[in-house]
């Protein structure tokens, strides 16, 4: 029983790490900076508990979510790619303004400072059973995402062409490839793709708290580098940390060792894994290049 | 004309980037089914002409016509449908992604929604077999040798339907064998009704594949001639505008001269590297030098050379052996103790190793001996430019203004650059890798003259150079470099490029102790 509540707890920390996985593995293969996918995370998480809370519907919750996943992407790829500003700063830019901007409307839409009030979502609210969260379609939709990603960056032509722009967007210029037009491509599908898994986050929980993702965007970033830029390997990955949290989780409730060590865990796997166990991995070539 | 229209034809082509003007009514005629060889030193407005024809940029004036149409302004999706294609000088090509994704990248084979591998790779390798060039459709591009690359570039033109095929610089990073091997290929694409422009400033390409040759010089075309009818000579004086001296000067009186005997400048012993992909880019390399005597390296580029001089500069860590200078061991020493102990390097990357491009002329001049010019650790200005000033007139470094950035000179005055810093400090020792690379035949002249000078003055000189005929004229020895390693060493005497061809490509072996 113990086992299976185990890989329950895990499966659901997982999820939203495989979201934005799935998004950072797309951009960053076709040579854009993924540091923006926290703030995705973020304000597809605000936007899901803002369409839920009007319309009173999850689903339009998701499409709301997925809508400002759009929206920031959008933002990205036209600064990084239009613009050929450094994807560093502007990632940096988008991660503080998502922050900023949800902190603004959730004064806004519910005078608070903290928290949005409770809205629909999807199986019960936090730390209920392990089995209901199962009802959520987002799950599975979140455990199809990693296969699904790989099929397209490996087995189509759009995956091909993301490919060549991320390695050399030269040569795919000079054989007619729309270099730009592929990375806006991916870049937004990235934000689409991570703000599902903030919509995730929000409707698992039925509320917006501010700053809510924590980091989980960059631990995501942490997966597909720790994955090498593999949709497959990546989403291993994001299993793995989603295993060592829920460890720390146990442990802490355990209290066998102090608190504050078990609650490293994960960030101390995150950089072992970047750090060392990846160790002379090999981005995209182009990765933070503009190209004319 | 005789009632069919030429292939291609361009009329008073003008095109300015800012202030250059790049081509000057600049005119090309070439008839079909022809390799016509296209000639000029760098700089001569070559590669814009091509870059014009192939429609990468527009001209600012002129006409383009191609088998009689007029497409002035065209764009490159346009003059590939037309069947127009160019081959780069840098290869367009994924090295992470296979030969077919390569070739059929942009006019990719689909069904059913997926990209249809297996069909890409069946077309690509009826495609090579219809050529004649051997590529493995599935091998990662990653993985192929230089010659291989630049076959899938080839290979990409033809799957898009080219029949008129520019290729910039094709046998600048090839070997002997398969230049050889590319004439043939060449050849054949003609026979089938091809026609081919080849950018080049080797004279003696021009004479082996060309039908006719066009002469460029400052923009302008200067000579358009039948190659039967012409010579090296006469192609060299309208590159240049004066005569020049091709001749191979070496051997004879020069090479009693090598050497003092007994003396070594530089000694390297047991030496392995590390490089960016493989455990052992230089595996077991031992060599010494003596003054006065030029050592040269021959071998296909990517065979180890880079990392070999790197680590005798200092920039590349070693992993074992030991490097020796004048007697004293500098394995672990920096590159500015390596410098203060006699070691001169002309790196063989002018803009990454050479050169900050957006400091001046003045300013490159003394980079990394910066220390000599300063008053109480502030840079003394007038020293400095006097030194410019004075090395400007020795080394002819044009335009002559030492506050000028150093990107707005032209590759062969930047060159000149390094050099002139280079050889005006004190050494014993000099590292000079590629030192004619992308220099027009002027500047080769007068780069050569000062090696020469340097091995005359008493100085070791370890060159390395993609350039065969290079290395064999300077060289007093040539050592041949494969695979990490130096598999074959001759005097000059004994040295030639059928010797050492074999060798470089690796079908011939051996192992030098």
């Amino acid at each position: 029983m113990t086992v299976l509540l185990f890989l329950a707890q895990t499966l659901r920390i997982a999820i939203p790490y495989l979201f934005a996985a799935a998004g950072g593995a797309i951009a960053e293969r076709a040579g854009v900076v993924s540091l923006t996918l926290e703030g995705f995370m973020l304000g597809g998480a605000f936007g899901a508990v803002l369409g839920a809370h009007y319309t009173g519907s999850a689903w339009l919750g998701i499409a709301a979510g997925v809508a400002v996943g759009v929206l920031l992407g959008s933002i990205h790829a036209g600064a990084s790619i239009r613009f050929k500003a450094d994807q560093v700063v502007v990632g940096v830019a988008i991660n503080l303004f998502a922050v900023g901007i949800t902190r603004f409307f959730l004064q806004l839409a519910f005078q608070s400072s903290s928290n949005s009030p409770r809205v629909v979502g999807f199986g019960a609210s936090a730390g209920g059973s392990s089995a209901a969260f199962l009802a959520n379609p987002l799950v599975w939709l979140g455990l199809a995402v990693m296969p699904a990603m790989a099929f397209v960056i490996n087995k189509t032509r759009f995956g091909l062409r993301v490919r060549a722009v991320g390695e050399h967007p030269q040569a795919a210029a000079s054989v007619g490839v729309p270099v730009n037009r592929v990375r806006y491509a991916a870049v937004i599908a990235s934000g689409a793709l991570a703000a599902l898994g903030g919509v995730y986050l929000a409707l698992d929980q039925h509320q917006f708290t501010d700053s809510m993702t924590a980091g989980r965007g960059f631990i995501a970033l942490a997966a597909v580098i720790f994955g090498r830029w593999d949709p497959l390997r990546a989403g291993v990955a994001c299993l793995l940390f989603a295993a060592a949290e829920t460890l720390q989780i146990q442990l802490q409730a355990a209290q066998i060792i102090p608190s504050q060590f078990v609650a490293m865990i994960p960030y101390v796997l995150t950089i072992v894994a970047v750090a060392g166990v990846v160790g002379r991995s090999t981005p995209p070539a182009a990765l933070g290049k503009t190209s004319e | 004309m005789n009632g069919a229209a030429p292939a291609i034809r361009l009329t008073a082509i003008d095109k300015y980037f800012g202030a250059v003007h790049a081509n000057r009514s600049a005119s090309l005629v070439v008839q079909e089914r022809e390799i016509h060889a296209l000639v000029g030193e760098n700089g001569a407005g070559k590669s814009t002409l091509m870059k014009i024809l192939s429609g990468m940029t527009p001209a600012d004036g002129g006409t383009v016509e191609v088998g009689g149409r007029e497409v002035t302004g065209w764009t490159t999706a346009e003059a590939i449908a037309a069947g127009v294609g160019m081959v780069h000088q840098h290869f367009m090509l994924v090295p992470t992604l296979t030969v077919a994704e390569n070739v059929v990248l942009g006019r990719e084979p689909v069904s059913a929604g997926t990209f249809d591998r297996a069909r890409a790779e069946r077309d690509v390798e009826r495609l090579c077999e219809q050529s004649g060039l051997a590529v493995p459709a599935g091998r990662l591009v990653a993985d192929l040798s230089v010659g291989e690359a630049q076959r899938v570039e080839i290979l990409k033109l033809l799957y898009r339907g080219a029949r008129v095929l520019l290729l910039d610089e094709p046998t600048a990073v090839l070997s002997p064998p398969e230049v050889a091997e590319l004439w043939k290929v060449l050849r054949r694409l003609r026979d089938g009704g091809a026609t081919i422009v080849l950018i080049t400033h080797k004279l003696d390409e021009v004479m082996a594949v060309s039908e006719h040759v066009t002469v460029m010089r400052m923009g302008e075309t200067v000579a358009n001639m039948a190659t039967s009818d012409t010579s090296p000579e006469k192609i060299a004086k309208a590159m240049v505008g004066r005569d020049v001296d091709l001749a191979v000067r070496q051997g004879g009186g020069a090479a009693k001269l090598a050497g003092t005997p007994g003396a070594v400048a530089l000694d390297v012993r047991h030496l392995v590297v590390r490089g960016a992909r493989i455990e052992k880019a230089v595996d077991d390399v031992s060599f010494s030098i003596a003054p006065g005597e030029i050592l040269g390296i021959a071998g296909v580029e990517g065979n180890g050379q880079t990392e070999l001089l790197e680590a005798i500069a200092g920039i590349r860590g070693v992993t074992s052996g030991t490097i020796t200078l004048g007697g004293a061991d500098i394995t672990h020493r920096g590159v500015h103790n390596r410098g203060e102990a006699g070691l001169s390097h002309i790196p063989e990357d002018r803009h990454r190793r050479g050169l900050i491009l957006d400091y001046t002329l003045a300013e490159n001049l003394i980079l990394g001996q910066q220390h000599h010019y300063t008053n109480n650790g502030i840079l003394d200005r007038h020293a400095i430019i006097d030194h410019a000033r004075r090395r400007i007139v020795e080394y002819d470094i044009r335009p002559t203004d030492p506050s000028l950035p150093a990107r707005a000179l032209s590759g062969g005055n930047q060159q000149k650059i390094v050099i002139a810093r280079e050889l005006s400090r004190a050494f014993t020792v000099l590292l000079a890798a590629q030192p004619t690379r992308g220099v027009d035949v002027g500047a080769i002249e007068f780069i050569h003259a000062e090696l020469r000078k340097a091995r005359e003055e008493g100085k070791a000189v370890l060159l390395v150079s993609a350039e065969l005929k290079e290395v064999l004229t300077l060289s007093d020895r040539i050592a041949v470099m494969y695979g990490g390693r130096f598999v074959a060493m001759f005097p000059r005497s004994d040295a030639s490029e059928e010797v050492i061809g074999p060798f470089m490509t690796g079908a011939a072996r051996g192992q030098v102790a």
